[in-house]
C-alpha cells in the first residue's frame, strides 16, 4: 500500500481538490468503462503539480474538467473549498495553456495577452501596465505588435503563458505546453517555466507524458494510468519508491524480480526466487508469507561484482550487453531466474568490477533500496487517495 | 562541383507552366472584351451595318439615358447582398457549430435548389407570390390584405428573388470560414472570461470576416448584373441594367449601346468592389472588430 508513502501537500488548505471525479463520455455510467474512473487529488497552494501518464490515460480530460470545459459525470471539484461543478469556464478563476497554444490569430501579441483583462473590464491603464510587465517576464516585450504567426514555436508558447498568467488566476492549467517544441528548446523552456512559476507563485497543474519533464519540474507528481491515479508524491519518492509495477515501469528504467514471500516479519521478509536463491526484502505494507510479489530496484542502486558479496540482497546473472554511456556504463544482465536486469555503473573509478559480455556477475543492493510492488491495479486506486480526503 | 549549370530554358519554365492559363484567359476573356470594346465604339444600325467610328459619346448617351436603372441595379444588389449576409450568416453558423453529425445533410439541402434551373426556380416564386397565389390569395380572402395589394412587380419581389437565388453564395464561404475556426481558440476565449456573446463578437465573427468578405463579392457582383429576377418577378418600375442590356442587344439590336452599357456596369462594379475591398478588406478592420 502506498498510503504511508504520501506526503501531505506543502501548505495548509488545498487550492484545488478533486473528490472521486468520474468522467464517462458514453454516459452509460459504468465506472470501469469511463475515461476518468474516480480521481482524488489535493493540490496545494503555489504547488507545481504534474499529472503524468501514458497517452490516453485521461490527463487532458481531468484538466478540462478542472478548467470547466467538461462536467464530471460524478464527483466534486473544489477550488479553495468552493464547489466548481456547474460553474462555467468563463466564471472560473483558473486559466489554461493549451497544447496547441490556441492564440487568437487575428490579434497582436499584446492584444492576445490583454484579452482576459479586457473581458474582466480592468481599467485601460492597468491593462497596459500589466501586459507590458508580463511580456517583460516572458521576454517578449519587443514582439508586442507581432501577430502570432510571425513568432517561433517557443515564442508562441510564451505568449500563451503570458496570456494566462497576466490574469493572475488562482491556478494555471498547462496541457503538455512544451509538446510541440524540439528537445533543446523544451529543456530551456522547462527551466523558464519553473522560474516563472516561482516568480508568480501561482499553483501550476502540469500535464505531461514525459517522465523526465515531470521529475525535473514538479513539487509533486500524480502518476495516472487508465483513468486512475496510481501514486502521488514528490519526484524523488515516486522515482525511488514506486507504489505499483506500473509506476515503476513508467518512470525511469526499473528492474522487476518476481518471487514468493517465504517469510514475513515486521519490516523485513525473505523472497524466494524459485531457483533456490533467497534474498532479503523490505516490508512496508501488509504482506503475508506465501504471497506472490514483485520486487523493484533502480539500475543505479545496484552494484556489480565478479565475486559473490555477503549482502542479503543479491542475485546471480550473466552479462548479455555492455553499453558505454560516457558518465556511466549500462549492463544488461540475464539473471539465473530468467529475469532481465539493467545496471548502471558510474565511470568514476569507484566501480568494483568492469565485467565483459558473458561474465558471471553478482548484482547486489542495499535492502532499503528495493521495493515490493502491489500488483493488483484495483488496490492501487485506493492507494492514491490523499489521506486528508474522505470520499463517499 | 555538384552545382548544375542553369540551362537557358530554366528561367522560362514558370511562364511556360502558366501558359495554358494565359491561353484560356486570352480565348475566353481578353478576346471577347476586345471585341466588345470595338463594338461599343461603332456606329450604325443592324440593317445598314456598323462601322468603327470611335464615338465615345455612346457611353455618355447610355449613362444619361439609363442612369436610373444603373443606380437601381447597384441599390438592389447591395440590399440583396446585405439580406443574404443577414440571413446567410446565422444559417452558416448554425450548420458549422450546431448541426453536429448532420452538417453534410444541411449543406446538401442548401444546394438542392441548384439542381433546378435558375429560371424555373425564379418562375416558381412567380407562382408563390402571384396576386391570387398561395400566399396572398388566402390573406386577401380573409380580408387581412386589400384586394389590390400585390408583391409581384415591386422592388420587394425582385430583391427577394435576388436574395433567394444568391443566398448559397453567401452561406458557403461563410461556412467554410467558420469551419476553419479552431475550437480550441473558442475555448481559449471562454477560458479568458469571455461570455458566449463576447466570444462570438471578439473571436468567431472577426475570424469569419474573410468568408463574409468573399460572400459579399460573390453575391453582390452577380445580383447587380442579374436580369432574370427583375424580368420574371419585376415590372416596368423595377427594370435593372441587365434587362436594359438584354433588350438593347436582343430586341433593339443596338450592339454598340449594349456593349457600352456592359462596360459602364463593369466599371461601376469594379469601382464598388475596390472601394469595398479597400475599406473592409484589411486586417485593421478585423482587429478593430476584435477590440
Ligand atoms: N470528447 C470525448 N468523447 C469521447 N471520448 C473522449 C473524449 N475526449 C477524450 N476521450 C477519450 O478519453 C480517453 C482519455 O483521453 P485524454 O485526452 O484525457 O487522454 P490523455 O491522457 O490526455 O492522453 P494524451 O497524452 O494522448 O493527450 C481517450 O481514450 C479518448 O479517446
Ligand atoms: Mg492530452
Amino acid at each position: 500500500m502506498a498510503t504511508d508513502t504520501l506526503s501531505p501537500p506543502p501548505t495548509a488548505g488545498p487550492a484545488i481538490t478533486l473528490v472521486d471525479v468520474v468522467k464517462d463520455f458514453g454516459g452509460a455510467g459504468a465506472r470501469d468503462a469511463a475515461v476518468v474512473r474516480g480521481v482524488n487529488l489535493a493540490i496545494g497552494e503555489g504547488e507545481f503539480f504534474s499529472l503524468l501518464g501514458p497517452s490516453g490515460c485521461g490527463k487532458t480530460t481531468t484538466l478540462r474538467m478542472i478548467a470547466g470545459f467538461e462536467e464530471p459525470t460524478s464527483g466534486q471539484i473544489l477550488l479553495h473549498g468552493h464547489d466548481m461543478v456547474g460553474v462555467p469556464a468563463n466564471k472560473r478563476d483558473i486559466n489554461m495553456v493549451f497544447q496547441s497554444y490556441a492564440l487568437f490569430p487575428h490579434l497582436s501579441v499584446a492584444d492576445n495577452v490583454a484579452f482576459g483583462l479586457r473581458r474582466k473590464r480592468v481599467p485601460k491603464d492597468e491593462i497596459r501596465d500589466r501586459v507590458e510587465k508580463i511580456l517583460h517576464t516572458v521576454e517578449l516585450a519587443d514582439k508586442a505588435d507581432r501577430r502570432p504567426r510571425q513568432l517561433s514555436g517557443g515564442q508562441q508558447q510564451r505568449v500563451a503563458l503570458a496570456r494566462a498568467l497576466v490574469n493572475r488566476p488562482r491556478a494555471l492549467l498547462l496541457d503538455e505546453p512544451l509538446g510541440a517544441l524540439d528537445l533543446k528548446l523544451r529543456q530551456a523552456m522547462q527551466l523558464e517555466l519553473k522560474r516563472i512559476q516561482r516568480e508568480v507563485g501561482i499553483t501550476f497543474i502540469y500535464v505531461t507524458h514525459d517522465q523526465a519533464e515531470a521529475l525535473t519540474m514538479s513539487d509533486r507528481i500524480a502518476v495516472m494510468h487508465r483513468g486512475l491515479v496510481e501514486q502521488v508524491g514528490p519526484p524523488q519518492e515516486v522515482y525511488e519508491r514506486p507504489a505499483t509495477a506500473f509506476v515503476a515501469g513508467f518512470i525511469g528504467t526499473s528492474n522487476l524480480i518476481g518471487g514468493r514471500l517465504a517469510a514475513a516479519e515486521a519490516g523485513t521478509g525473505v523472497l524466494d526466487l524459485g531457483d533456490g536463491q533467497r534474498i532479503t526484502v523490505p516490508l512496508r505494507g501488509s504482506h503475508a508469507a506465501g504471497e506472490d510479489v514483485e520486487l523493484t530496484v533502480r539500475p543505479e542502486k545496484i552494484t556489480l561484482t565478479t565475486e559473490p558479496t555477503d549482502t542479503a540482497s543479491r542475485i546471480r546473472g550473466t552479462v548479455r550487453e555492455v553499453v558505454y554511456l560516457g558518465t556511466s556504463t549500462s549492463y544488461t544482465v540475464d539473471t539465473s531466474t530468467g529475469a532481465e536486469m539493467t545496471v548502471f555503473q558510474p565511470n568514476d573509478g569507484s566501480a568494483c568490477a568492469t565485467p565483459a559480455r558473458g561474465d558471471i556477475v553478482w548484482l547486489s543492493w542495499a535492502t532499503d533500496h528495493s521495493y515490493l510492488l502491489t500488483t493488483a491495479p484495483a488496490a492501487a486506486a485506493t492507494a492514491a487517495d490523499p489521506v486528508s480526503l474522505t470520499s463517499r | 562541383m555538384t552545382r548544375r549549370r542553369r540551362r537557358p530554358g530554366d528561367a522560362l519554365a514558370p511562364y511556360l507552366m502558366i501558359l495554358p492559363g494565359w491561353l484560356w484567359l486570352a480565348a475566353f476573356f481578353i478576346t471577347p472584351v476586345i471585341v466588345m470594346v470595338s463594338l461599343s465604339l461603332q456606329t450604325g444600325d443592324f440593317i445598314d451595318g456598323f462601322r468603327q467610328t470611335f464615338h465615345f459619346s455612346t457611353y455618355a448617351d447610355v449613362v444619361r439615358t439609363y442612369h436610373v436603372q444603373l443606380v437601381r441595379s447597384l441599390t438592389y444588389g447591395a440590399i440583396a447582398t446585405v439580406s443574404c449576409a443577414l440571413i446567410g450568416y446565422p444559417v452558416a453558423y448554425w450548420i458549422a457549430f450546431r448541426a453536429g453529425r448532420h452538417k453534410s445533410v444541411f449543406l446538401f439541402l442548401l444546394l438542392l435548389p441548384f439542381f433546378v434551373s435558375f429560371v424555373i426556380r425564379t418562375q416558381s416564386w412567380n407562382v408563390v407570390l402571384a396576386d391570387h397565389g398561395v400566399v396572398l390569395g388566402p390573406l386577401k380572402d380573409i380580408g387581412l390584405l386589400s384586394a389590390d395589394f400585390h408583391l409581384l412587380a415591386t422592388p420587394y419581389a425582385v430583391i427577394g428573388g435576388l436574395t433567394y437565388n444568391f443566398l448559397p453564395f453567401m452561406v458557403l464561404p461563410v461556412y467554410v470560414a467558420l469551419e476553419r475556426v479552431d475550437p480550441k481558440v473558442i475555448e481559449a476565449s471562454t477560458d479568458l472570461y469571455a461570455s458566449r456573446t463576447q466570444t462570438f463578437l471578439r473571436v468567431v465573427l472577426p475570424l469569419s470576416l474573410p468568408g463574409v468578405f468573399a460572400g459579399v463579392l460573390l453575391t453582390f457582383v452577380p445580383s447587380c448584373a442579374d436580369y432574370v429576377n427583375a424580368g420574371i418577378l419585376g415590372g416596368p418600375s423595377t427594370t435593372m441594367i441587365g434587362n436594359i442590356i438584354q433588350t438593347e442587344y436582343f430586341t433593339n439590336l443596338d450592339y454598340p449601346a449594349a456593349s457600352a452599357l456592359s462596360f459602364v456596369l463593369m466599371g461601376a462594379l469594379l469601382l464598388a468592389v475596390f472601394t469595398y475591398a479597400r475599406t473592409l478588406g484589411t486586417e485593421k478592420v478585423l482587429e478593430a472588430a476584435a477590440r
